[in-house]
């Protein structure tokens, strides 16, 4: 009787759930080391961060999704599993968020609510997709706008995180022309820190990672100028590309099916933005460290990078002018040839002026 | 501004702009230098060899008799911060790619560590070429304003480009953003100053050879 209600309450603290889950100690510890050494805290810090995450309560979050495409959702939550850092994420209380909870309608709103309530200044605010400012009705929730619901929910947060480009930079949604007039959460939430955690989507590891920074040390991971966490985006893509000594020795794949694209060749030429983008694909990857997009053969389009989508062509080297010069040309040509017809007549009536201006001498004149 | 829509910026509207007055001065002056004219030489050819002014498009590069030996810096520095920029604007492969999307011709490059030690030569040779100038009379003397700002936006280019490779000073983005409109600088200014020899230096060297060997005169 005991042991079932046990179980049927929910953990107090996340070493509380953990154990109920059958987490050993030696597997926490393991994934604290991991965690320690994405984030770049010294080793000696995965026993502090051991200690603080276990003995830590079950943070409240709210997670509100806006112009999205719950992209960030499907990631963060199917690409986790069944590891370890799924279970940390199931033992926040998540107590809102529309794609996973099961209640609907008013009762969701009114669960939003009561967590804003009970857990006033402490709660975390987790936002995916992009406020429309065009037109509020562009996109509501229960009837209310996304931007007004933003300010209401972030008063009693005592941080924000922005997951993915839409909800850090704006993303897709703010592509031009943006129709929308989608802007980041930045641009509307001023007096509350905020990580972004950008990608399209983000690596769900990433965001484990903020949120057991958040948990062991009660505050935001140090930030680069675009409100990432460093730990994360604090190096480019090309920088640790398994394909980089191919870039230093000038062997290239002209297309994605030739034989040096075939050898695992670098992808500059087909367009890969790693050498502009700050993330950590090459590094942790995707789907349990399987893979990322540059070992799949594809290049970075830079997707962790504000406007991705309008900064030149996908599949264009990231040297190269991003847009056509031939009509420029001619019209440069046109100018110049004008000026240049322009110059040479106006030299040439000068030279005329200062022939017919000549007067001839003769001896007799010398002699004056 | 964000370091990515500088750069954006930088690979866009900027790059057309430079390339267009790139284009048009330089045609402008060729149209000003061509239309002047010269007189009709009516005086009978010496030794009017064939191929005297392409001969000379290259000859003038080889030092004459004994001018190596009594300026040996201006010569080698000469020559390595020429190769060295050449090489380093033609065969390097990011610059290969803007060639590509510019003109629609690319060809194989050369391996990164390979152009970077092409570039160091090149910075090294234009810094001992600017002391030289300071240092020589005759060179300081013959030095206007158009020789110091061609000397700094040439250096420019290449300091930042290597700045940007090596990831030394500015974040890399911002830095490569920094290089290329610093080579946009350049491809403005080339054609209304001493730049502009390289375009000139094929056609002026070429009248030169044939005039003098109209006269007879070595050159």
């Amino acid at each position: 009787m005991a042991q079932s209600k046990h179980t049927n309450t929910l953990p107090r603290t996340v070493g509380e759930g953990l154990a109920r889950r059958g987490v050993s100690r030696r597997e926490f510890l393991q994934f604290c080391t991991t965690l320690a050494s994405m984030m770049a805290l010294p080793p000696a810090m995965a026993q502090t961060l051991a200690q603080a995450i276990s003995k830590a309560r079950r943070q409240s979050v709210i997670w509100l999704s806006f112009q999205e495409c719950t992209g960030c959702t499907e990631s963060l939550t199917r690409s986790h599993s069944p590891t370890l850092e799924n279970l940390i994420f199931d033992l926040i209380s998540l107590d809102y968020h529309h794609t996973l909870q099961a209640a609907s309608a008013t009762a969701a709103e009114e669960a939003r609510e009561q967590a804003m309530k009970d857990n006033f200044g402490k709660y975390l605010l987790v936002v995916d997709g992009s406020v429309p400012m065009a037109n509020p009705g562009y996109s509501t929730i229960a009837g209310i706008s996304n931007v007004d619901m933003l300010v209401e929910t972030a008063k009693g947060a005592a941080a924000i995180v922005a997951v993915g480009s839409c909800a850090a930079f704006g993303g897709l949604p703010k592509a031009k022309p943006n129709p929308t007039g989608a802007v980041a959460i930045s641009d509307i939430i001023h007096d509350k820190p905020i990580i972004n955690v950008s990608g399209c989507p983000p690596i769900p590891v990433v965001m484990t990672g903020v949120l057991a920074h958040f948990l062991t040390f009660g505050e935001i991971p140090e930030l680069d100028p675009l409100g990432r966490p460093k730990a994360f985006y604090g190096e480019t893509i090309h920088d640790h590309c398994y394909r980089r000594p191919f870039y230093d020795q000038g062997k290239f794949a002209e297309t994605f099916d030739d034989a040096g694209a075939r050898d695992g060749w670098c992808l500059y030429k087909l367009g890969c933005k790693g050498p502009v983008t700050y993330n950590a694909c090459a590094t942790l990857k995707w789907n349990d460290g399987t893979s990322f997009p540059i070992q799949s053969g594809h290049p970075c389009l830079g997707c962790s990078e504000p406007n991705f989508w309008d900064a030149g062509r996908f599949y264009q080297a990231v040297s190269m002018p991003i847009t056509p010069v031939e009509g420029l040309a001619g019209a440069a040509a046109a100018a110049g040839a004008v000026a240049g017809v322009a110059v040479t007549w106006h030299n040439r009536s000068k030279k005329a002026q200062a022939k017919s201006a000549h007067v001839t001498l003769g001896v007799q004149d010398l002699k004056k | 501004m964000e370091h990515l829509a500088l750069l954006t910026f930088v690979r866009g509207p900027a790059l057309d702009w430079s390339l267009g007055l790139c284009a048009a001065g330089i045609i402008l002056r060729l149209f000003e230098t061509l239309g002047l004219g010269r007189k009709a030489d009516l005086a009978k050819p010496r030794d009017d060899g064939p191929g005297s002014g392409w001969q000379t498009i290259f000859t003038r590069s080889i030092p004459p008799a004994g001018m190596f030996r009594r300026d040996p810096l201006t010569y080698v520095a000469g020559y390595v911060f020429h190769f060295g920029l050449l090489a380093t604007i033609v065969l390097f492969v990011p610059h290969i790619e803007v060639i590509r999307g510019v003109f629609g011709v690319s060809w194989p490059g050369l391996p990164g560590p390979l152009v970077d030690v092409l570039t160091v030569a090149s910075l090294v040779a234009l810094i001992l070429l600017l002391v030289h100038r300071f240092y020589s009379p005759v060179k300081r003397l013959l030095s206007g304003i158009d020789d110091y700002l061609s000397w700094v936006l040439t250096f420019l280019p290449l300091l930042t480009g290597y700045l940007a490779f090596h990831h030394l000073l500015l974040e890399y983005t911002l830095m490569l953003a920094v290089h290329i409109i610093s080579v946009e600088l350049l491809l403005v200014i080339l054609p209304f100053t001493k730049l502009f020899h390289s375009v000139s230096l094929w056609f002026s060297r070429w009248y030169n050879g044939d005039i003098n060997a109209r006269k007879g005169v070595a050159s």
